[in-house]
């Protein structure tokens, strides 16, 4: 080794500025980066304290919480003594209080079922599904209108509240499922009679507003069916509601099933596959794995559109929230009843569109 | 849907029930047999139905005096007008709500979308809380509570908020002076019409040009100059012919002027609201959609900021964001229909509400009250259609 | 029976039509009760207690139609319905009878295919303003807001009344009566007006019910009365006959706490064709011959009933007026049961 020129020595990484690490930078780059930038966030932060402290002071630091009239509402803020007396009416409507549990077992009997798809490993997942989709609604019925072994018979004017709300979304959405995927087929299929009709329905449900729907179902359906028949008002609006989610199921599955490769089509044909066989055993099930966030979304859409049937009388969970508000002993607190509906709403929907996100991401297994 | 063969033979006509032409025919005429029956029996069962309960029926009731008064009419109407009247002031009331509506979605959409993509973290975050809170609650929610907040904060008549003696906002709406157009008025409209032709025409020759040489022209501070020059200018001549009448307090009541009625005010801030958190979304993915090499391109080929953002990235968001655009406005369109639930006299409310229940004829009714609707969100599709079949990227 | 509904519509689903029923009367008798459309919370006329019994003087027609039908006057299920939808309900044989504040109207008995079955409360149409208002007349409403709920006689009669006084205004009209009532007590109007007893009605739903008051005006016939479909004259004259008794018995002074020793001693030949101790009354009916006794048994005579949900005790508070017998100079005038 000779001895050269002194080796370069590369000098030592100098720490990043203090500008621009840790809090300070964060806030740096993300909040003060440009003058503009400082002045929208001044103006968020202005926006915040303006709006956050009086909503936390009404709806939790000066809000009345025990009692049981409203005597005990004395204070500035939120009476949450309101919600917390007429919770029972909020969840069941008018069911009867003894009968109560029935409802309570049914929803059980749907959450211990549906959460058993939640487990990977869970062996008979094929049956549960099965069960959910053709025998729980038999069970269900039964269970709530009764009638049946010894169980007293609950008229649906007493079924209200977030039960009904939820046998609105949910009878709507499951039952409008095979008609909608019936529509699909039936816009894509090559018959341009069968096209034209699915087309056509489509278009019609799709093009007018719910509540002219759930009008036409409450006044004109009547008219439609033989004298003597009559329909339950919640069976008519429940058609209504369930013709026009098909409608747009219809649309949600159409996008599945135009994602799906010509070659799957081809290659089921190939292997001499009829058009039904194919269409069950090929192509659906890619299909609809595939539009199965689309279905959620759509879920939930019906489950904030089901407010509507108020108008028409029936008292699902606003319905009720609103009676209530206007007890004459209890005048005056339906910014509390909006504010608590908007909560639940709030949590069932956001809680389910995040379920669908996750849902997502786990079925990209792409192509 | 296969065809057998025989080997080597020529192929062998499938039976005639097997023939998948034959079967689909068939299949289409059961179908379609099936559905017309249906539809048979149903208009059947109504009839028998409407007859034996002495329905009456028809549309003769368009022509007869309505009797009931509307709260908000935008062209003349009182209780000796006819229902055809009655519907004709209902449907503009609901298209004037929508068109509001409208407006103010979009406004607030697109400044939440953008929001919702600035780098500034608390803005971006504030628009996503925005939009979760908004969209997961149900807009008839949101619609009372706006009702009810409205009419909660505002004063009685006498102790009106007002401004300059001109305008008043109380409970009972907002109440603005009215122009009156007096002889000569044309003239500032025309004075506009003027100006839109020779912004076109000051276009396509800046167009021209800068196809023909490269040189630019400040098109757009000339069009505003013209536009808002002429009628100004037409205006000044004439000695602007219009006056204006202003409300005045006389018993219960603003009498005179405008009148933005609550209703309209709570149902426009609601669906607007609602709506935007929708279009922001939209708009974030559509903004989202251009890829980040098109924005780096326009900036290699030298084009500023400015430019690259109006005539690269721009048109191919809007080809993304237009159609999922067009169906909230539909949306929006269609849950005006929910001003039933608050008073705000729509077509639901006023035809579909009180004139079924004067004349009792649900079916001529709700069926009119939907074809509006369907007409509306048929042709808005058939506009759409013809947009994305113009904007279409034409494919390899 | 539960099950109708269902089997009906798989019925529908395979196209089939059940038989036209022959009557309303045979369909009451088979399913076993008394379907009957009343209003979604009236308070004094139709109102759901605490737990969910009906009760109010319209109901207590419906309890009388029971009673003469199956001697049961606990035999009705009620449908609960807005103003809107009340006579499609009707005409669809959705409820056999409509007991809810309805007003007699010529075209309601004709054009709508209905027919009125007699009147349980003469009523008419009166406004409610705040008192600080200083309005003592309804002349003097020129130019106000007025709430109104929908498709009532009362929307229409308010666009004749203003009209013929030369007088504007300004409707806000409403789909539920709650609403109305809301709006009203918030101050979007001036003017709250319905029929006069609804205006009792509904003041205890107010925040402050002092602070209001009726004007004094009655601006329409508001006659009240069970309704049926047109064409079943059967049932018709049991609804219409139903109602009679009841205002007969308090004419012949038969009440509910009466009426047993009533039918051991009467010696009136009225009281006693009323009471089924002479005559066929009803057999001529169709129904049994104690039809009138346990109308009056189980739900009483008309002034009880007037008594116990909307007279000066109760907290509607209405005096008779125009709803006493017409020995009392009231406009209550039962037909004879003879």
């Amino acid at each position: 080794m000779t001895d050269a020129a002194p080796a370069f020595e590369r000098a030592p990484d100098l720490p990043p500025p203090a500008s621009t690490v840790g809090v300070v930078g964060w806030m740096r780059q993300n909040l003060f980066s440009t003058w503009y930038n400082t002045a929208l966030t001044v103006l968020a932060l202005w926006l915040i304290w303006e709006a956050v402290p009086p909503v936390v002071a009404w709806a939790f630091v000066d809000a009345d919480w025990t009692g049981s009239t409203r005597d005990a509402c004395a204070r500035e803020g939120a009476c949450w003594v309101f919600i917390k007396e007429w919770f029972g009416q909020f969840v069941y409507g008018r069911y009867p209080i003894d009968e109560r549990w029935r409802v309570n077992l049914g929803a059980a009997i749907l959450v211990v079922c549906a959460a058993t798809l939640f487990f990977p490993r869970f062996p008979w997942k094929a049956w549960v599904s099965v069960f959910l989709l053709f025998g729980y609604p038999v069970v269900a019925f039964f269970l709530f209108s009764g009638d049946v072994m010894g169980l007293i018979w609950v008229e649906t004017p007493l079924w209200g509240g977030l039960f009904l709300t939820l046998v609105l979304a949910i009878v709507g959405c499951v039952f409008a499922l095979p008609i909608g995927i019936v529509l699909a087929l039936g816009r894509r299929s090559r018959m341009p009679g069968v096209r034209a009709v699915c087309v056509a329905f489509i278009e019609l449900w799709r093009g007018v507003p719910l509540i002219t729907v759930l009008f036409m179902a409450s006044v004109m359906f009547p008219l439609f069916v033989p004298e003597g028949l009559t329909f339950d008002k919640l069976l008519r609006a429940l058609i209504g509601i369930m013709l026009f989610q098909a409608a747009y199921l219809a649309e949600v599955i159409r996008g599945g099933l135009q994602a799906i490769p010509r070659g799957q089509y081809e290659g089921a044909q190939a292997l001499g596959l009829n058009y039904w066989k194919a269409m069950v055993l090929v192509i659906l099930p890619q299909a609809l794995k595939l539009v199965i966030p689309g279905i959620v979304n759509s879920f939930i859409a019906l489950l904030k559109d089901t407010t509507l049937v108020l108008i028409i009388g029936l008292l699902d969970f606003l319905g009720m929230i609103q009676a209530a508000g206007t007890n004459p002993d209890w005048l005056g607190f339906a910014v509390e009843g909006y504010v608590f509906a908007g909560f639940v709403f709030w949590v069932l929907c956001f809680g389910i569109s995040r379920y669908s996100l996750h849902l997502e991401r786990k079925l990209h297994t792409g192509h | 849907m296969t065809v057998s063969g025989d080997a080597g033979g020529a192929p062998a006509r499938a039976s005639f029930w097997n023939d998948p032409r034959v079967r689909a025919a068939v299949f289409q005429i059961l179908v379609l047999g099936g559905i017309i029956l249906f539809g048979v029996y149903i208009v059947n069962n109504t009839l028998v139905n409407m007859e034996s309960r002495g329905i009456s029926s028809g549309f003769d009731f368009m022509t007869r005096t309505a009797g009931f008064d509307i709260g908000m009419t935008l062209i003349g109407y009182d209780e000796a007008s006819s229902y055809g009247r009655a519907f004709v002031v209902s449907l503009l009331n609901t298209l004037l709500v929508s068109a509001i509506g409208i407006a103010f979605a979009t406004l607030l959409g697109f400044l939440i979308g953008i929001a919702r993509l600035s780098s500034n973290w608390l803005i971006s975050k504030l628009a996503e809380v925005y939009i979760e809170i908004i969209r997961n609650i149900p807009l008839l929610l949101q619609i009372f509570f706006w009702y009810f907040a409205v009419l909660r904060v505002l004063p009685s008549p006498r102790r009106s908020f007002e401004l300059a003696d001109a305008f008043f906002l109380n409970l009972r709406g907002l109440f603005v002076p009215r122009p009156v157009f007096e002889a000569g008025f044309a003239a500032i409209p025309i004075g506009f019409l003027v100006g839109l032709v020779a912004v076109a025409l000051v276009a396509r020759w800046a167009r021209r040009r800068r196809e023909a040489t490269g040189e630019q022209f400040p098109t757009v501070y000339v069009s505003i100059g013209i536009l808002a020059g002429l009628p100004l200018l037409a205006g000044a001549a004439t000695g602007f012919p219009l006056s204006w009448d202003y409300p005045v307090l006389k018993g219960f009541n603003f009498q005179g002027g405008m009148t933005l009625i609550p209703e309209l005010v709570a149902l426009v801030i609601a669906l607007s609201v609602y709506t935007a958190s929708f279009i922001a979304e939209v708009v974030r993915s559509g903004i989202q959609a251009v890829s980040r090499g098109q924005t780096e391109a326009a900036h290699s080929l030298g084009l500023r900021p400015g430019p690259a953002l109006r005539l690269v990235i721009v048109p191919q968001a809007l080809r993304v964001i237009i159609p999922p655009l067009t169906n909230q406005y539909l949306n929006l369109t269609k849950n005006s229909s929910l001003a039933a639930a608050i008073a705000y006299p729509d077509l639901v409310l006023v035809f579909a509400g009180t004139a079924l229940m004067q004349t009792g004829q649900a079916v001529e009714i709700i069926a009119i009250t939907m074809a509006v609707y369907l007409t509306i969100s048929l042709s808005i599709s058939a506009a759409m259609n013809l947009y994305n079949r113009k904007m279409a990227l034409v494919e390899r | 029976m539960h099950y109708k509904t269902v089997f009906a519509a798989a019925a529908l689903a395979v196209g089939l039509a059940l038989p036209a029923s022959s009557g309303t009367m045979d369909d009451v008798k088979a399913k076993g009760h008394v379907q009957c459309g009343v209003s979604q919370g009236l308070p004094g006329f139709s109102n759901p207690d605490q737990s969910g019994n009906w009760t109010g003087i319209d109901v207590d027609v419906c309890r009388a139609v029971a009673a003469a039908v199956f001697g049961d006057a606990n035999m009705v299920k009620y449908t609960p319905l807005s103003a809107k939808e009340r006579f499609t309900a009707l005409q669809s044989g959705e409820i056999d009878m409509l007991s809810r504040n309805t007003t007699w109207t010529l075209v309601r008995d004709t054009a709508l295919g209905l027919d009125f079955a007699g009147v349980n409360f003469y009523d008419g149409q009166g406004f409610m303003v705040r008192k600080d208002k200083g309005v003592k007349s309804a002349s003097e409403l020129d130019g106000a807001s007025v709430c109104v709920n929908i498709g009532t006689t009362t929307e229409l009669n308010m666009a004749d009344f203003f009209r013929a006084n030369g007088m504007k205004y300004e409707p806000v009209v409403f789909e539920k009566s709650d609403e109305v009532v809301a709006a009203y007590d918030a101050g979007r109007c001036d003017v709250y007006t319905t029929d006069r007893s609804g205006l009792a009605a509904q003041r205890v739903k107010l925040k402050d019910p002092g602070a209001h008051m009726v004007l004094p005006e009655t601006i329409s016939k508001e006659p009240l009365g069970p309704v049926v479909r047109h064409g079943d004259n059967q049932w018709g004259d049991i609804v219409r006959w139903s109602l009679i008794a009841m205002i007969e018995a308090e004419e012949m002074g038969v009440t509910s706490g009466n009426v047993d020793d009533m039918r051991k001693m009467a010696t009136n030949p009225a009281t006693k064709r009323l009471l089924g101790m002479e005559g066929d009354m009803g057999k001529n009916l169709g129904l049994s011959t104690d039809w009138s006794y346990n109308i009056i048994k189980q739900v009483g005579n008309y002034g009880e009933v007037y008594e116990r949900h909307v007279g000066p005790d109760t907290p509607i508070g209405l005096a008779r007026g125009p709803n006493a017998l017409w020995t009392n100079g009231g406009l209550m005038y039962p037909m004879p049961v003879r």
